[in-house]
Formats: C-alpha cells, structure tokens, sequence
C-alpha cells in the first residue's frame, strides 16, 4: 500500500473518530455500572465520579437480592436458552445436511420454505401462537418458549449451516460409505465435527436473541415459575422506579453475565461475522 | 383444537409427499432423508407456518356471541376507517416509518464510517474498537431501555452535567418526555444500539475487497476518499442493501424498546406508539381498553403485508440491479 493513504494526521484522525464513537458506545454501560457501587447521595451528588471510599454503597445489591428472585429468573433463561440452542443446532443440522447432501425431488423448494422465516418474524403470528399454547396446556411452562424459540432460530441456522455443509469433502463422506458406514453414522461422525466452528457461529447468532426476548415471556410465560431474567428485570424495574440504587444494581447484574460471556466468546461472533456466513 | 389437527395432517402431506417422491424411481426408499428433515419442518411448520396462517385467517374472523363467525375484510375496515382504531394504526405506522427513517440516515452511515476506519490497513486496536462498539448490540433491551432513560433523566444529573462540560446545558430538556422528541430519541438510543451490525457486514464486506483491485486503482492515482467514493462504496453497496432491508423487518417489528422505556401506552400521548406496541395493546387490551385477538390478528397482518412488501421491493427491484462482483 501507498504510503499516501498512511499519513500521520488521517491515522489520528481515524483514532479520534473511533475512539469518539467507543466512549459513546461505552458510557452508559460504565456510568450504570459505577453508579451502582455508590450511596444514593452520591449516585445524585456526582454521577460522573468514581466510587470512593466514602460513598462506596453495595445497599443496591443487597436490595435487589433480598427482594427479586433473580436467581430462579436466572435458572429459567439459562434452561431456555440452553435447551433451545440444543435443539435449534441439533434439528438444523440434521434438516440442512438432508438438504445439502441428497438430491431429492422437492429439495429446492424445501430449501425456500424453511428460509422463508429468515424474513417473516415468529412474532407476527403471536396470536395464533398463544392460542395454540393454551389449547395445548403449555402457557406458563418454560416448554412453550423453548418450542417457541427453536422454530424461531431454525431458518437462519438451516440457511448457514447448509453452505458449510457443502464445504465438507465428498471423498470422505463416500470412503465412510464404502466402509459401510450408515447415512447416521456419517453425518454424526463424520460431518458434524467438521462444521463445529459454523455451529459455533450459529449458536452466537441464536443465543443473543433467545437470552434478550421479552415479548414471548411477557405473553407465553409470565408467572412467578417461569419468568426470564430479562422479564424479571423488566417488572422489577418496573416496581422500583424511585430505589436508584436498586435499579442500578439490578441493571448491572443484568449486564455482568451477559458481558462476560461476551468477551470470552467475542472472538467468535466477529469471526462469524466477518467470515461471510450472513451475508 | 383446530391447530393441532391441521399440523398433524400437514405433517402427514409432508411427510407422505417425501416418501412419494423418493419411493418413484428404482432405487429403495430413503428413510434417512425423511428422519434428517423431519423434527426441522415439523416444529418448523408448528410454531411458525401455521400459527401465522392462522393469524391471516383470524383476522378475517370476529367472535360473536362465543363463536368466531367470517367477516371478510370487516376487521381491516375498522382498523382504517373506524375513528377509535384508525387514529391509533395511522399515528403508529407514520411513527414506525419514521423510525425507520432515522434508522436509515443515522445508523447506516456511521457504520460505514466506522467499518471503513477499521478496515485501513495497519490500524492499531482495531479489534479492541470492534469488540467495544459491539457491546450495546448483545445487550437487551431491557437494559438499554432503562440505562438510557436513566441518563436521560433530568431527576439524574448525568446528560445535563454532560451537556455543561462542552456549554450546551441549556439545550436540555427531558427528551424523553416530550411528544415532538420522544420518538427521535427513542430511535436515536436504538440505532446507537445496533450500529454495531452495520459495522460489521460492511467492515466483513471492505476486507473481501481483493487488494489487486484497490492496487490497479493506486495505480491509476485513485487514493484517499476518492478510493473509497469510486472504488470501495461501489462494491459494499449489496451489503448496505442487505442492511437495510434488515433494518426494515426489524425496525416494523419492533417492540421491546418502547415497551421498556415508554410502557405498552407508548407515551407521552402515544407519541412513540409504533405498530408492535399497538399490536400488543390491541391484542392483550391495556387498562380501560378489552384485549381483542381479531384485531389483533388484522394489525398483525398488516405488519406481514409491510414486511412482506418490503422484502419483495428488496427481492425483485434493488437486488436484482445492485450488481454483485464476483472475485
């Protein structure tokens, strides 16, 4: 490359204009979380100022975990969302090696139906949905949500999991037929190691959704059993509209769990990201 | 009742259309093949395909005296010309166009600017600056609802204090809670949440430039931001195009932000209502009003018919002349 393009003041420039935008990216997550260590006179006092010795406060935390059952909230989103990113990678897979291995009459256009819900959004047909929960005994069961979000997150994963299925070598899936190896035993064997980096992706791209859904567990499963943490903090927000403090730490302890999944997995959603899948 | 037979018989079809199909010529039926696609297409086809389905058909249904009797379009024309509905579904869709509006002029050119400042060769900390601006997009909206209208607050120092550093404190007032801002705002807080998605399809777009292609232009003296105007923003132009129809389903089929920062009543004065928060009103009644799946149902295929329409004029009109380069 020119050195033209490198001159010293367009590399500060770009700096400043990045490092602009991850403050403003940033702030309000850090100012939240900050806050929340301090005493309510300070929280008000000096927003901007870190917690000193003075006005460190954890009375938010201690609030939040007397009163709201966060822990149980949190069980339930980690069951849902577990449960039904096993269940999106593991039918995924199958439907998108079935469409990516065999020629079938009806393939192509299989292939359209199940990539029709990339576009159209679950949520459009709610009502149908509720009514099929209740006639179903399923409303207020964490069952609901978990069918709920598999058919929501199977397209997309049908979709990219078929293009990295058609990397996957031809040579060996035949040398394991040639070795009496059954269709199963190929796939699950054979091709589903090879697209474990994409099934990571695709569970990045399921997941965040999934843990963040407030309408499903709003209208599908509201009850004090099967309430998310993301509903949970919404309705305990909600109740503690003049308790910064609470309201601080509760928002914090919703961010922490989920940033620090973030960082650890980072890597690989920008990979997946950037490696063309959803383009 | 009626849902659960109609799944199972179209899983039947499905299934026995499958098995027709393979079982015609010679060679022996493929079970494998139907054991593969099944679970997908059927949970697929339950959750999904027929609830909406179902709800197309319940929007053209009313329940009178405890039975749902076939009104045709009776329920559309309510939603447009009856003063108690149509004041609502007018103001939320102009207020959903606008929505998308700012979407579409904020959030897609600070993320091309962002992805082609981290996309020149040799920057320092550009993973660092991609990982932060991701941040607010793996938050949910439950947090970004709330965090913003806590900043925002004029009871909580922190954006007046903000605005008096740089002299503009006057410029403040509770945006938030003013009808002709309220919905800016709302808008503004969310692109600042997914600014981050741009960014990146566009910054994955910039790296699949070849460098031959960015070196024969050096060597026609094409550099710098004429490079980019010419050169760059030719070839990124089928993923802005991704972008926004993106944007579009997401912003007609958004919910949760007003939700958490507004409340369902979408406030002030419903000045922030969009169709997914109507959409659930009407659906589940709030206060004074009695929730109404009908109407619900015809609001929600009204927000089918836009998406659907949107992702058509995506489809057939600018995918097909945006030229895609092949490297």
């Amino acid at each position: 490359m020119s050195t033209a393009t490198h001159s010293l003041p367009r590399t500060i420039g770009a700096h400043a204009v990045l490092l602009t935008y991850t403050v403003i990216a940033l702030f309000p997550v850090i100012i939240v979380i900050v806050n929340s260590f301090k005493s309510r006179a300070a929280i008000f006092g000096a927003p901007l100022a870190p917690p000193t010795p003075k006005t460190f406060d954890l009375i938010g935390y201690t609030t939040v975990i007397g009163q709201g059952d966060f822990i149980h909230y949190f069980q339930n989103s980690l069951v849902v969302t577990v449960a039904s990113l096993f269940f999106v990678l593991l039918f995924g897979a199958m439907a998108a090696f079935a469409l990516s291995e065999y020629r079938f009459r009806g393939n192509s256009l299989m292939g359209l139906y199940l990539a029709l819900g990339i576009m159209i959004p679950i949520r459009l047909g709610t009502v149908a949905i509720l009514q099929l929960m209740v006639a179903s005994g399923l409303v207020n069961t964490l069952t609901a949500l978990i069918l709920v979000y598999t058919a929501q997150g199977l397209p997309l994963a049908v979709f990219i999991l078929s293009e990295f299925m058609k990397q996957v070598s031809d040579d060996l899936k035949n040398a394991g037929r040639i070795d009496g190896l059954s269709e199963y035993t190929i796939f699950f064997r054979l091709v589903l190691p090879l697209v474990r980096p994409s099934m990571a992706t695709v569970a990045v791209f399921t997941m965040i959704p999934i843990w963040n859904d407030l309408w499903f567990p709003l209208i599908l499963a509201p009850s004090e059993e099967t309430k998310t943490v993301t509903l949970g903090a919404q309705l305990f927000l909600g109740q503690f509209v003049t308790n910064w403090n609470a309201i601080l730490a509760a928002l914090s302890l919703a961010i922490m769990p989920v940033l620090i999944l973030y960082v650890i997995f980072s890597r690989q959603l920008i990979r997946g990201i950037t490696s063309g899948a959803v383009k | 009742m009626r849902g659960s037979i109609a799944v199972e018989s179209i899983a039947k079809n499905l299934i026995g259309g499958t098995e027709r199909m393979a079982a015609a010529p010679k060679r022996p039926f493929r079970w494998h093949i139907v054991v593969f696609l099944a679970p997908a297409v059927l949970v697929y086809t339950a959750i999904m395909i027929l609830p909406l389905a179902g709800t197309l058909q319940l929007s053209l249904f009313r329940n009178i005296d405890q039975s749902q009797v076939f009104v045709g379009l009776e329920n559309f024309r309510r939603l447009f010309g009856d003063p108690n509905w149509s004041v609502n579904f007018w103001n939320a869709l102009r207020n959903n166009v606008w929505f998308f509006i700012i979407h579409m002029v904020v959030q897609n050119p600070i993320g091309v600017l962002l992805a082609a400042l981290l996309s020149s060769p040799r920057l320092r900390f550009s993973a660092f600056y991609r990982t932060a601006i991701f941040v607010p997009t793996i938050l949910s909206f439950v947090i970004v609802g709330f965090a913003w209208k806590l900043i925002l607050s004029p009871l909580w120092g922190v954006a007046p204090n903000l605005m008096d550093l740089v002299g503009l404190k006057s410029l403040f007032t509770p945006w938030l809670g003013k009808e002709q801002y309220a919905l800016t705002t709302l808008s503004l807080i969310s692109v600042w949440q997914f600014v981050g998605i741009p960014m990146m399809l566009i910054y994955a777009a910039l790296l699949s430039i070849p460098e031959e292609v960015i070196e024969a232009a050096e060597c026609d003296g094409i550099t710098g931001m004429s490079q980019f105007w010419k050169i760059k923003l030719p070839l990124i132009l089928p993923s802005i195009g991704i972008i926004s129809i993106l944007t579009f389903v997401g912003n007609f089929n958004a919910f949760d932000l007003i939700y958490t920062a507004q409340g369902a009543l979408a406030g002030p004065n419903y000045s922030t209502d969009i169709l997914g928060t109507f959409l659930y009103r009407a659906f589940f009644g709030f206060q004074l009003q009695v929730g109404d799946p009908n109407m619900g149902a015809a609001i929600a295929t009204m927000m089918f018919l836009i998406i659907l329409g949107g992702v058509c004029v995506y489809l057939f009109l600018v995918q097909t002349r945006l030229r895609r380069y092949q490297f």
